[in-house]
Order: C-alpha cells, then sequence, then structure tokens
C-alpha cells in the first residue's frame, strides 16, 4: 500500500522544492519597491482613469447615463486636444450597487488596469468597502458620487475627495426651506438604511431640533417595498416628507404614496431628486402629476436657461448618441469637467501626489452653483444648495441657496455661480 | 521516506500542499495574488460543503449564510477589539475564531434540523436561510449595517515581511495558511472513522443504524464540521476584503458554492479546489473575453452580469453528463486507465480508507440515498 502512494509524495515534494527555488530567487527582485520610476496610468498621450458604477442592479436604472455622460466629455474634450496633450481614457467598469462586486472591480482597476486614479466611484454602500484600500495604496480617490461625510476626513483618507453635497448639509438645507416656506408643518423622512440616509436625517434634526421630525422611516435597497413605511408616515400625519432615498426609492415612495391616497408635501435629497429619471420610472402622463411642487436641492447648472447645460446638450448629442437629457448627464459631465480642470491644475507630468496637491489648494472652480469647499482641510467638494421644484413637469431652481457652515448654521445666500469659459475645456 | 500512513500523512502532506502554495505566491502579482487569496477563503467552505453533500448526501444551499455568519462573526469582533487597543495576529486570531464558531452555532442548528428532515425539506430550510440574511441584517441595522455591511480596519504586513512581500501577498499567506488547517483537519475527519461512518449513512441509513451508528448525531455532526469550514472561509474572505456584507452572500452565491463541488467533483477536496478555482476566475475569464470581443457597450453590460451564470450553468450540465465524477473524476479516470489500474469503478465498501493526502477514491455521484430507504 505504502508502495502505491510513494511516488504522488516524492513527486509533491519535488514541485515543492522546484517551487521553493523559484520562489527565492524570486525573492531578490521584491515586486513592492520596484515601480517607483513612472506613475501608473500615465503616458505620454494617455491618461487612463477608472471608476465603478451600477450599470445593474437596483441602482442601475437611476445612474447608469451619469458615466456614459463622463465618458461623452472626455470625448468632446480629447477632440478639443485633450489636457496638456494627454488624452483621457475612462474605465468604467459595473459593480451592480454590490460592494462585494465593487471590492473586485476596484483591485482589477487598480491592480490589473493600472489607472492613474480612481474617479467619481458611486454608491455610499458600495465605495465604502474600497476606501480603505484606496487609500492605503495611494490611489488618488477623487469625486466620489456620494455625499456621505466619511470622504471628508483629510487625516484619515488623504487620498479622497467628494463630489456630492454633504448629505448633512443637504438635510440642513432642506429643513431650512422647510421652515421658511412652509412654516408649522409636521416633517418626516424615509431614508436609506445606511450612512445616506442617517446623515441627511442628522442634517434635519441639525435644524429642526432633534424631535423636530414626526416620524423616522428606513428602507433597505435589497427590498423593493415600502408600502410599510409611507403607511406609517400616512398614519403619523406627516405633511412634508424628505426623501434620502436613490432615484428608483423616491419613485417607488411618490408612486406608492399616490396608490395610497396620501399626497404630501415631496422634499428630495439631489441623489433621488432628478425630474427626468423620475419620470422614466413613473410615466410621461403620470409623473407631472404625482410630482406637481416636487422640492429637490440640486448644486449643478441644471437651470431651464444656463449656458452649462447648453453646452452639455450639444456635448450630449454629439457624443453621447443624443441620449436622454437628465441631471445624470449634467452631473457625469460636471464632473468630467473636475477632474479636467484637476489634471490641468496638476502640471505638465502630473503625479498623484501633484493631482492632491492641486485639488488641496483650494484654487478649482468646478461649474457648481455654489462654490467647491476643497482645501488643505477640507475635502468636501460642495456644502451648499441650490432649491429646485417642480412646475408643469418642469424642474428649475427657485433661486434660493442655501449654504452650511458644516457646524450646523445655515444661511440663505446669493451666490453667483461659475460662468462658462473656453468652450468648457479647462485652460492648461 | 517509507511509511507514512493515517493522521501524520495528511498533516504531511497538507503542509507540503500549504508551503507549495505560498511559495507560489511569490510567482504572482498582486491581483493574481488577491484571486488567490479569494480561492482559498472560498475553498474552505467548498471543501466543507463537498464533505457534506458527498459524505452524508445532505444538500446545503445554505453555505454562503454559514460564510457570512464566519464573516460578521470575524468583522464584529475585529471591531471591537480595534477600539479595546488589540491589533495584529491576536485581533485576527481571535476574530477567527469568532466567525468560526458563529458559523458553528448556526450549523449545529441547521445540522439538528438535517437530523429530522430529508431531501428538498433540507434544502429549503437552508435556502430559507440565506434567503433571510438581508432582512436580518436590516432589521438589526445598528449591529449589522444593513446592505452598508461592516467595515473593518486594514491589516497590512506585518514589518519584519514588509519590505519582502505587498499586501495582497499576505493576505495570500493568511488564505492559505487557513486553508491549509482547514482542509487538513476536514480530511483527517474524512479519512477517520467519522468519515466512514458518514459515508455508511448515506448509502444505507437503516443499515447503519442496526450496525448501531447513530444516524441522527453523524448528520448533525456533518453538518456542524462543514459550517465551521464555512465560518473560517467566511472570515478569511472578511480579512481580505476588510469587509463583509448581505450583497457578498446571495442566494446565487450559495447555489454557486453547490455547482462548484459538484463541477469539481463530489466528495473530494481536491474537487472543491478546481470548483473554488471556477467560481473566482471563470466570471474574470468571461469578462476579459467579452471585453476582447469589443462588443457594443450595452450589450457588454448587460452580458458582464449574466454571462458567467449561464456559462456555469452550461458547465453544470456538460461536466455532470460527461463525467458523473465531475472534473475530479474525469482527471482520476485518466490516470487510472494510463496505469491500468484495477478498475475505475467507484468504491468497494471493503476497501481501506485511502492513504492518498487530502484526495481519496472518487466517490461517483449517487442519487442521495432516498432509494435506500425502505
Amino acid at each position: 500500500m505504502s508502495h502505491r502512494s510513494a511516488p504522488p509524495r516524492s513527486a509533491i515534494t519535488v514541485a515543492a522544492a522546484s517551487v521553493m527555488l523559484i520562489a527565492l530567487s524570486g525573492c531578490s527582485t521584491p515586486a513592492p519597491a520596484g515601480e517607483a520610476a513612472s506613475t501608473p496610468g500615465i503616458t505620454e498621450e494617455t491618461v487612463t482613469i477608472g471608476t465603478h458604477h451600477p450599470l445593474t442592479g437596483p441602482a442601475a436604472a437611476g445612474y447608469a447615463s451619469i458615466s456614459a455622460a463622463t465618458t461623452a466629455y472626455f470625448e468632446y474634450l480629447n477632440e478639443q486636444g485633450g489636457i496638456h496633450g494627454r488624452t483621457i481614457e475612462y474605465v468604467v467598469k459595473d459593480d451592480g450597487y454590490n460592494p462585494s462586486n465593487t471590492q473586485n472591480v476596484v483591485r482589477e482597476l487598480v491592480e490589473e488596469d493600472e489607472v492613474f486614479a480612481v474617479v467619481n466611484g458611486l454608491g455610499t454602500p458600495t465605495h465604502t468597502s474600497v476606501l480603505d484600500y484606496l487609500n492605503q495604496k495611494k490611489v488618488p480617490d477623487l469625486f466620489v458620487a456620494s455625499g456621505s461625510t466619511s470622504w471628508n476626513q483629510p487625516e484619515k483618507y488623504p487620498y479622497t475627495f467628494a463630489y456630492n453635497v454633504d448629505y448633512v448639509a443637504e438635510g440642513e438645507a432642506l429643513a431650512q426651506y422647510a421652515e421658511d416656506e412652509f412654516p408649522g408643518k409636521s416633517v418626516c423622512v424615509l431614508g436609506q438604511d445606511d450612512d445616506f440616509g442617517t446623515e441627511f436625517t442628522t442634517g434635519l434634526q441639525n435644524v429642526l431640533g432633534a424631535d423636530g421630525l414626526a416620524s423616522v422611516q428606513t428602507y433597505s435597497v435589497s427590498n423593493q417595498d415600502v408600502v410599510a413605511q409611507i403607511s406609517a408616515m400616512k398614519a403619523a400625519g406627516c405633511e412634508i416628507n424628505m426623501l434620502a432615498t436613490v432615484n428608483g426609492f423616491t419613485a417607488l415612495a411618490v408612486g406608492t404614496a399616490a396608490k395610497l391616497g396620501y399626497a404630501p408635501q415631496w422634499f428630495s435629497s439631489s441623489s433621488g431628486g432628478d425630474y427626468p429619471t423620475l419620470v422614466t420610472f413613473l410615466g410621461a402622463d403620470l409623473a407631472p402629476k404625482l410630482l406637481q411642487g416636487f422640492v429637490s436641492t440640486n448644486y449643478l447648472p441644471f437651470g431651464q436657461d444656463d449656458e452649462w447645460r447648453a453646452l452639455f446638450e450639444e456635448i450630449n448629442t454629439e457624443y453621447n448618441d443624443d441620449a436622454p437629457f437628465d441631471g445624470n448627464t449634467v452631473y457625469g459631465m460636471s464632473v468630467a469637467y473636475l477632474f479636467a480642470e484637476a489634471l490641468a491644475a496638476a502640471g505638465e507630468d502630473p503625479t498623484r501626489e501633484s493631482l492632491i496637491e492641486a485639488i488641496s489648494s483650494g484654487d478649482l472652480e468646478g461649474n457648481g452653483v455654489v462654490p467647491l469647499s476643497f482645501g488643505d482641510d477640507s475635502h468636501a467638494a460642495f456644502m451648499g444648495v441650490g432649491i429646485t421644484t417642480v412646475d408643469g413637469g418642469v424642474q428649475d431652481f427657485v433661486g434660493s441657496t442655501y449654504v452650511s457652515d458644516g457646524k450646523g448654521k445655515v444661511s440663505k445666500d446669493d451666490v453667483e455661480p461659475v460662468s462658462l469659459s473656453n468652450e468648457g475645456v479647462p485652460e492648461d | 521516506m517509507t511509511s507514512l500512513t493515517g493522521t501524520p500523512r495528511v498533516i504531511a502532506g497538507g503542509v507540503a500542499l500549504t508551503v507549495l502554495a505560498i511559495a507560489c505566491t511569490f510567482l504572482l502579482d498582486p491581483y493574481r495574488n488577491y484571486q488567490l487569496a479569494l480561492v482559498a477563503a472560498y475553498l474552505c467552505a467548498t471543501a466543507g460543503l463537498t464533505l457534506l453533500i458527498g459524505l452524508t448526501g445532505q444538500l446545503s444551499l445554505g453555505h454562503a449564510a454559514l460564510m457570512a455568519a464566519g464573516g460578521y462573526g470575524y468583522a464584529l469582533t475585529a471591531n471591537a477589539l480595534t477600539d479595546a487597543g488589540v491589533e495584529g495576529l491576536p485581533r485576527f486570531i481571535l476574530g477567527l475564531i469568532a466567525g468560526v464558531v458563529a458559523a458553528g452555532v448556526i450549523g449545529l442548528l441547521l445540522g439538528l434540523a438535517a437530523a429530522r428532515l430529508h431531501g428538498p425539506y433540507l434544502a429549503g430550510v437552508t435556502l430559507a436561510l440565506v434567503i433571510a440574511l438581508p432582512a436580518f441584517t436590516s432589521v438589526f441595522v445598528g449591529v449589522f449595517r444593513g446592505d452598508q455591511g461592516v467595515q473593518i480596519a486594514y491589516d497590512g504586513v506585518p514589518e519584519a515581511l514588509s519590505a519582502l512581500i505587498a499586501v495582497e501577498q499576505w493576505q495570500a499567506w493568511v488564505a492559505i495558511l487557513v486553508a491549509g488547517i482547514t482542509l487538513t483537519l476536514l480530511t483527517l475527519v474524512r479519512n477517520g472513522k467519522a468519515g466512514l461512518r458518514m459515508r455508511a449513512v448515506r448509502d444505507d441509513e437503516v443499515a447503519a443504524r442496526l450496525s448501531g451508528i447513530p444516524a441522527g448525531r453523524v448528520k448533525v455532526h456533518a453538518f456542524l464540521v462543514s459550517a465551521l469550514g464555512a465560518g473560517a472561509g467566511g472570515a478569511v474572505l472578511c480579512f481580505v476584503t476588510q469587509s463583509v456584507s448581505p450583497g457578498a452572500y446571495t442566494l446565487a452565491f450559495s447555489l454557486l458554492l453547490v455547482v462548484a463541488v459538484v463541477v469539481g467533483g463530489l466528495g473530494s477536496i481536491l474537487g472543491a479546489a478546481i470548483g473554488s478555482a471556477l467560481i473566482v476566475l471563470l466570471p474574470w475569464l468571461v469578462q476579459t473575453g467579452t471585453g476582447a470581443l469589443s462588443l457594443p457597450g450595452e450589450l457588454q453590460q448587460r452580458l458582464s452580469g449574466n454571462l458567467p451564470v449561464l456559462v456555469f450553468g452550461a458547465l453544470l450540465i456538460v461536466v455532470t453528463a460527461v463525467w458523473p465524477g465531475g472534473i475530479r473524476g474525469a482527471l482520476r479516470g485518466r490516470k487510472a486507465s494510463g496505469t491500468a489500474a484495477s478498475g475505475t469503478t467507484g468504491h468497494s465498501p471493503s476497501e481501506p480508507i485511502s492513504t492518498e493526502p487530502l484526495t481519496t477514491e472518487p466517490l461517483t455521484i449517487q442519487p442521495v440515498s432516498t432509494e435506500s430507504e425502505r
């Protein structure tokens, strides 16, 4: 018996010994310290960057068009000569809004595709799962598509910068607007059961007081049913319902309430308040009725006669197969513009360090309706918002801008938006 | 080098293979090492599962949930320890133990149900477990943090090694080490008296009872052992990815684990290894393949999520049709015919317990012992 089994054992021994030998010879050239000479993702002609977005799964319907818009803007930019003579290649990977997929695709971007930076990774739960990894690897983690305050921790996460308005600031702005325009109404909230919902609710409470909310409801993305939550809000007599929901769940909440014969005033965060996207969920005939008076925040140039919007519509027609033009399109192109601006500011031969420095300098302007908040001690993009409402199927700014000081105080401001120059191409 | 037999032999084989696998990490780039770490983590779970299905004929569709239990056990313990100022190796070991224990407790409960349920009813219970997972984490959102899951601090390379290896390689080492220990223990169970009893219960429960084997206890035991493997796998996966979330442990993933052990070869640890490698590599290969075809963007998007599942399904059908013993059975069949060994069909009960390290005679898939009920 021992005879029969001898060959495999000696084979293993030999194999093990030979692999050990190869391994030891491999040790002499340690892998990690090797590549100091060149910056990953940068060649003479190109800059390769990547992102993770939900192209499939529960959040896809609301957000899948963002990365297409970003890609379209980069194509436009590349045709104008790119930045410092380099064209931008944008690698988009699908994570299905599932944190475990995000882990895989982001590692693939960093290790396999060797991207220069990760730009506009989408989602609070998804991006949280790669935050430590990206900072450990010292990969610039720019303009995360989420307003969680996690991205604004310069000491802990020096490589991470936010893009969306801070959720706390957004909650504060909406609560202040409610107090200003709808005084004395009973306010409630429906939030996603993660940082998005929690921080937004914190913002509301900063203004309304700890017991200022008549009902606090949460939902989980994996369960596509909010009847229980909406019924509870109806029972609690909520007159203004604040929504920290992704687009699909905004539509679900509004639709469910309509089915229950319940018509409160809706206030939504910018993440789930894009009217053209909501129309695709609710239908073109129902949406204008269900969403009449719908209040939402926005910090990007979405006004009906905005010059940025006009440019983006042109780019959308020419480089994005004339896809439906909505808030996601403006969002995708605006974040692309901001990255281009940062890359231009990072110098002729950008490195990961010079890119981070360029953003931290606080000199970037972007194209928001409120100024960018980037600086040495702040990695938040926007601390303020404009208020939009829907009237007769058209979403537009009402003219009020609310800016938070980051400590629970909100001020109503009149801020001049950044005007368009050089046809939307950052100057080198 | 003469006759090492029984337990020392299995341990020697386990050590040799573990060292071999660790040596291999030097040949791989960081991303491959990350994939290797994933394979090692999945292997802990599939090895337990193949033992459960192959040896006792009990089907579990809930192994993803058991892995999740391991992952949450690890993450919550590691976070508590981080807060208490414990770091490094003690944190990892305690977390690992907590993960394994958490999975073990659930596995034990499932096993108790398993001893009373058969076939589809058992499958139903385990199925319910994995389906209930997202609801469970949403209800206790304060602890499990809903869909977002629990994140843990990064465990970097220990200082002594940091000049030598990258962090992915270190993670692969840890994963391989845990997998090596888990697999060695599982092989010992499998080759020992416990394994023999499991087979006896699978082949003919009545006969086993008549021979004085406590069938119920053997089944519970099998479920427990298998759950411990899954718990170790989940804990390691959490260590490698620094997070655990319900989205990582869906029903689809549970089914994938079952498909992996069937395709690899039921009951065989080598088969489980082949299956785990397939889980990690197949989606990646398919994606790379479709990427190379330069398909239109939208089609590629649709394919990237669905094609791997399709390929897995097709593979399952082809493998079970062509090689009923799985890929492992196919490999063995070729070897045996080459050396004109004494027949390749199945195992005879009188054959002594195998002495090959980590693998034994292929178990031809037998329709799970329902025909011997009466």
